[in-house]
């Protein structure tokens, strides 16, 4: 796939995070592009999660910043970040399970597109969100049972909803945690497929465990060991790194 | 402002200030250990003081009163937590205030049923029934300065058991992490029912010392039960260690607050400094909360 | 398409219904004495302080022990605008009474809402008790004692209605009808609440925050509005009890009162509505037969509640939904149980 223009979307500079004394991300930095799919791969605790959770503002970093599209949000709030293009999947599958499929996605068109003034209205005076919802199920795989209750869904159909819900914000950054956990490789593949329809329009930053679906979709990889950054670059590169090769692959994957 | 009585006041709020410290640490480790809210632990603080006066009216004596509602308070515990109590754990924070609110209800209830619903005074053992002399011209009860000891002695107890025994590690544990008793395999159903029995226990205790300074009389839980929620929440959820500082804290402030906040009334500003005073004790908390949402010993989530 | 929302009637019954127990209400002084006249309002007013509460705790899973204080507080305002021997029209004291519920929710909710579960619990309970004892240990409204004041006048476009003009057995009528249709007006309002796009919000929050809040809704604020409205609701039915008994006293700020809403909440059912309504309801008219058997009204009271609490999950109304509801629904509601903290790893 060429990329053109480059255009950095998000970037982090000396990201540090620690609990306690215990470092749990330090100093990274790193960049997303338009288009592009960047992966982050490490050992258990290597501190995936905390970045994530970082980067969405569920918790704040000791020090660095984060700039999304230039502007600095190191400050924002989880649900700020939301509006300004950010959204986040969520590795323990994090949807309302008592809700229909179709309303998951309709609330988190909701949380972006709809002014205040058009809250004391009912949902049928604005079927423009219903519509967008739609969109964003279909885009993820799952065209029908719109009306099922979430919870009712199987897994890997859960695990699609929750992809939908990322998608109906229409944000230019993704982050996707563990997209995968707990799917049979034939949703894995399905997901895949997706990922790369989808890069071409958001970024993606990805974290996942499974080697062989990172770098079959990934364009740029990094690896991050005891929080920091060990190695980043194109897959076949990293895959090469012999310090990778050390650290990491040879020994867990 | 006269010295003697401010020392005489600093005293009340002491000893205040430990009644409400084993009011309130039932409380909390009721609440951190079993994750129960319960609005009902007042009435067994009237259930003890009712206990003392029927004891106490029936043979004359508190030195039985005190022991008696102490087992009874065990007892009622055990009973409580076995019938009720341990089908709650896991229920919404709505289901258990209003158990608790029925318990309330029925507890007050059974309370006029039996005894009715007058004033009775309690009097303090014979013995006991004299002032020591702390300074010239300024003495103090006898029988305060007992239910000051009886207060430590127990609450040395407490920490005795949350301290250095094996069940007491557990119970510590536990209010932080109650989930910790499942993963370590020990027999919950015992740890639940000791810490109900011991925190019904104190408070009914505390009532039964506590009856003779106040008379006894309807609802007279209902007051004390808000202040230990006010001094569990300052203390921090679960810590026995902040539900005595607290304990102390609000003690003071609440007995100085109400001595000498109604001698400001008069002007408009005196008034609002005496309505502020009658409150403190909530302005302090709502406080607090702003400032450590957890407590002041609290675990931070 | 699907319904409206979760805690409204499904289907035609279920609106038929409630339209038949507003008929009935209406019909009801006609065939019963006075002295019932006065208890279904009482009932009536309960049942209004607890819709309100209902738009936090079953719309929007919060569960406050301060709101009678706004109840209590909208009460006192009427007297301090109204003492006896000086009444004021409703179009001044009903105003007064919501505003003043309103503000007070505005700050009780701003500060309460930075907490959350137990202690949102404690700190809407400590709020409570501050108002309480401005009214409890100072002479602003009669002390311990309480104090009368003069009924609102029920004036529309600068006509008076007298009660006194009423033969005296139906002095109790007026204040039941203005009860009755602010108790349908609450609902109807609370209805189109819930059914609006605000509604689908609170409804998220109570299912699960956490994800709202990762969707970009800025919870709290959404949490905030509906404790205001709800506060205010609440200053409705306070002015209400007013009207109805001209006397305000402490106990109606106290916990007490609003344990008693969440009492008549679960009774009724916190899946619906109708349920504080029912609930209240059907908790006077238990109260009412129990006391022909016995002297301890309180004892029954609490057994009541008890039994609610052990055997009633859903309330009384979830008796009738049960049969209609089950596909719907799926296997238990699970709804509120992922309120589990999330750890950060």
């Amino acid at each position: 796939m060429d990329k053109p223009a480059r255009e950095v979307l998000l970037e982090t500079r000396g990201l540090s995070r620690s609990f306690g004394g215990l470092a749990a991300v330090r100093e990274v930095s790193l960049t997303l592009e338009r288009g592009e799919l960047h992966a982050i791969i490490g050992p258990n605790g290597a501190g995936k999660s905390t970045f994530v959770n970082l980067l969405a503002g569920e918790i704040r970093p000791t020090a660095g910043r984060i700039l999304l599209q230039g502007r600095d949000i190191t400050a924002e709030p989880v649900h700020a970040r939301a509006h300004l293009g950010l959204a986040r999947s969520f590795q323990r599958t994090d949807i309302f399970k008592s809700l229909s499929v179709l309303e998951n996605v309709r609330l988190a068109v909701q949380a972006v597109a709809l002014p205040a003034s058009r809250l004391l209205g009912g949902p049928r005076g604005a079927p423009e969100l219903k519509e967008r919802a739609i969109a964003a199920l279909e885009k993820a795989g799952l065209p029908d049972g719109h009306k099922r209750i979430a919870g009712t869904l199987a897994h890997g159909q859960q695990r699609q909803l929750e992809i939908a819900m990322t998608l109906a914000s229409a944000p230019s950054v993704l982050l996707l945690d563990e997209p995968l956990a707990g799917m049979g490789p034939e949703e894995g593949e399905r997901i895949a497929a997706l990922l790369r329809t989808l890069s071409g329009e958001h970024a993606i930053l990805l974290i996942e465990h499974d080697m062989d679906f990172v770098f079959a979709v990934a364009d740029r990889l990094t690896v991050l060991v005891e929080g920091g950054v060990l190695e980043s670059g194109r897959p076949e590169d990293v895959r090469a790194s012999p310090k990778v090769q050390q650290a990491y692959l040879g020994g867990h994957a | 402002m006269h010295f003697a009585g401010f020392v005489a006041q600093l005293l009340n709020g002491f000893q205040y200030g430990l009644l409400l410290f084993l009011i309130a640490s039932g409380l909390t480790l009721i609440f951190g250990v079993l994750g129960v809210i319960n609005l009902a632990h007042g009435s067994l603080f009237m259930i003890g003081a009712y206990a003392a006066f029927v004891v106490v009216k029936a043979t004359g004596s508190l030195w039985l009163g005190l022991p008696v509602a102490m087992l009874g308070g065990l007892l009622l515990g055990a009973v409580l937590e076995r019938v009720l109590f341990r089908y709650f754990y896991a229920r919404e924070h709505l289901d258990q205030v209003l158990l608790t609110f029925a318990l309330i209800l029925i507890f007050e209830e059974a309370r006029a049923l039996f005894i009715g619903n007058d004033f009775h005074a309690v009097p303090v053992p014979a013995i006991l029934d004299f002032s020591i002399p702390i300074t010239a011209g300024f003495s103090y009860s006898a029988y305060r300065f007992l239910v000051i000891a009886v207060c430590l002695a127990l609450a040395g107890g407490l920490f005795w058991w949350i301290e250095r025994t094996r069940m007491g590690a557990i119970v510590r544990a536990a209010a932080e992490k109650p989930e910790i008793v499942n993963i370590l395999g020990i027999d919950a159903a015992r740890v639940h029912l000791a810490v109900f029995a011991v925190g019904t226990a104190l408070a009914t205790v505390a009532g039964a010392l506590a009856a003779p300074l106040t008379s006894v009389y309807p609802n007279m839980g209902d007051g004390l039960l808000i202040i230990s929620f006010v001094v569990v929440v300052i203390g921090g959820l679960g810590s026995v260690t902040g539900a005595f500082w607290s304990a102390l804290l609000i003690g003071l402030i609440d007995t100085l607050g109400k001595a000498y906040g109604p001698s400001f009334q008069g002007t408009a500003l005196g008034n609002a400094v005496a309505a502020l005073a009658a409150m403190a004790v909530y302005v302090l908390m709502v406080a607090v909360l702003l400032w450590r949402p957890t407590g002041l010993f609290g675990q931070r989530p | 398409m699907s319904a409206p929302h979760r805690m409204l009637p499904t289907d035609w019954r279920g609106a038929l219904g409630l339209l038949a127990g507003v008929v009935v209400l209406a019909a009801l002084p006609y065939f019963v004495a006075s002295f019932y006249v006065g208890l279904i309002t009482t009932a009536m007013i309960g049942a209004m302080l607890a819709l309100s509460l209902h738009l936090l705790v079953g719309a929007t899973g919060l569960v406050s022990l301060g709101h009678g204080a706004f109840y209590g507080l909208a009460a006192y305002m009427v007297y301090l605008v109204s003492p006896e021997g000086a009444a004021q029209p409703i179009w001044i004291t009903l105003p007064v009474a919501m505003l003043s519920a309103g503000l007070a929710a505005l700050v009780v909710g701003a500060l309460s809402l930075r907490a959350r579960g137990f202690f949102f619990l404690m700190v809407t309970l400590a709020f409570g008790q501050m108002i309480f004892f401005v009214f409890h240990d100072t002479k602003l409204g009669g002390g311990t004692d309480g104090a009368y004041l003069a009924k609102p006048l029920l004036s529309v476009a600068g006509l008076t209605f007298d009660p006194t003009s009423l033969p005296r057995s139906k002095r109790s009528w007026p204040a039941y009808y203005v009860a009755l249709g602010q108790l349908v007006v609450t609902y109807l309002l609370l209805a189109l609440l819930l059914r609006s796009l605000f509604g689908r919000v609170l409804e998220g929050i109570r299912v699960n925050e956490h994800r709202m809040l990762a969707l970009g809704f800025a919870t709290y604020r959404y949490k905030l509005a509906a404790f205001v409205i709800a506060g205010t609701l609440a200053g409705a039915a306070g002015h209400m009890w007013a009207l109805h008994s001209g006397f305000v006293n402490p106990e109606i700020v106290g916990w007490h009162k609003s344990a008693e809403a969440l009492l008549y909440i679960l009774l009724g059912g916190l899946g619906s509505l109708a349920g504080p309504v029912v609930g209240a309801l059907a908790f006077t008219a238990l109260g009412e037969v129990a006391q022909q058997f016995t002297e301890s009204k309180l004892l029954v009271e609490g057994l009541i509640v008890l039994a609610a609490v052990l055997v009633l999950r859903e309330g009384l109304t979830g008796l009738f939904r049960r049969t209609s509801r089950m596909e719907d629904f799926g296997e238990g509601d699970d709804a509120r149980a992922d309120e589990t903290e999330r750890s950060n790893g």
